[in-house]
């Protein structure tokens, strides 16, 4: 089961599509797992929103999810610059700590069974193993 | 138009008792204003013992553990203490994972909280 959603760099939009997928997936997992997947995207949305895209709602934020019976897939794609994920600093550093900003792709690496990215940052694909 | 609240606050003598008003806190826009709410409680109220009861709430964004980084800082410039409390299995497993359990005093139910001033 697939569906797309094209949406312009705006986070009241990406709010909308965060309950399109919550409501998609919600039968699949447990609380806990759809929790994870819940916080997974909203973080992955906001850092294509703000970070990628820079809030330009000229450009928009693509959104691929994918539901098997193993599986959810969610691809989040946005026309920014791109990055390195390497780039990003350990939010856990002592000397990070009490920086306010800085944790989501920690979240995100937590809660999903893969995390890459394609496309020089730009597309992060995000999935969650259902539990057998 | 009014500013809808986001926060509402009881004061048990000295210590002021926030409870969040909303079960998701994520929209910019709302942190924003919870944030602002929560600084007035310390900048223009001078409350130094300030307990957030995370009762109501279900699920929170990275960007609103930011807003309480920037309020428990405050709190501390002026030598208070602030205390968060009644947080979900969930919310709290955020908290472990970016290691703010470490920063924050954390406790389980609002009674505990306010013994621990």
């Amino acid at each position: 089961m697939g569906q797309q959603f094209v949406i312009p760099s705006d986070l009241e939009d990406a709010r909308r599509v965060q309950e399109e997928i919550e409501s998609a997936v919600k039968p699949f997992f447990t609380e806990g797992d759809a929790f994870a997947v819940k916080m997974a995207v909203e973080e992955s949305l906001v850092n294509a929103i703000k970070h990628g895209n820079q809030m330009d709602r000229a450009k928009s934020v693509r959104v691929q999810l994918d539901i098997s019976p193993e599986a959810v897939a969610v691809h989040i794609t946005d026309e920014g610059p791109g990055f390195n994920p390497d780039d990003v600093p350990d939010p856990t550093a002592p000397e990070n700590l009490e920086r306010p900003c800085g944790r989501g792709l920690l979240l995100i690496r937590y809660y999903m069974s893969d995390v890459s990215f394609r496309n020089s940052g730009r597309t992060i694909v995000l999935t969650k193993n259902r539990k057998k | 138009m009014s500013k809808p609240r986001r926060l509402e606050v009881e004061d048990s003598g000295d210590i002021s008792v926030v409870n969040f008003v909303d079960k998701k806190i994520l929209d910019e826009q709302n942190i924003q204003m919870i944030g602002d709410d929560l600084f007035r409680l310390v900048d223009e109220l001078g409350r130094r013992k300030i307990i957030l009861n995370f009762g109501n709430v279900e699920f929170l964004s990275s960007a609103a553990l930011g807003k309480l980084i920037t309020m428990n800082r405050k709190v501390q410039a002026v030598r208070g203490k602030l205390i968060l409390c009644n947080i979900t299995k969930e919310i709290r497993e955020v908290f472990e994972i970016t290691k703010l359990d470490k920063l924050f005093t954390i406790t389980g139910d609002e009674q505990s909280a306010l013994q621990a001033f």
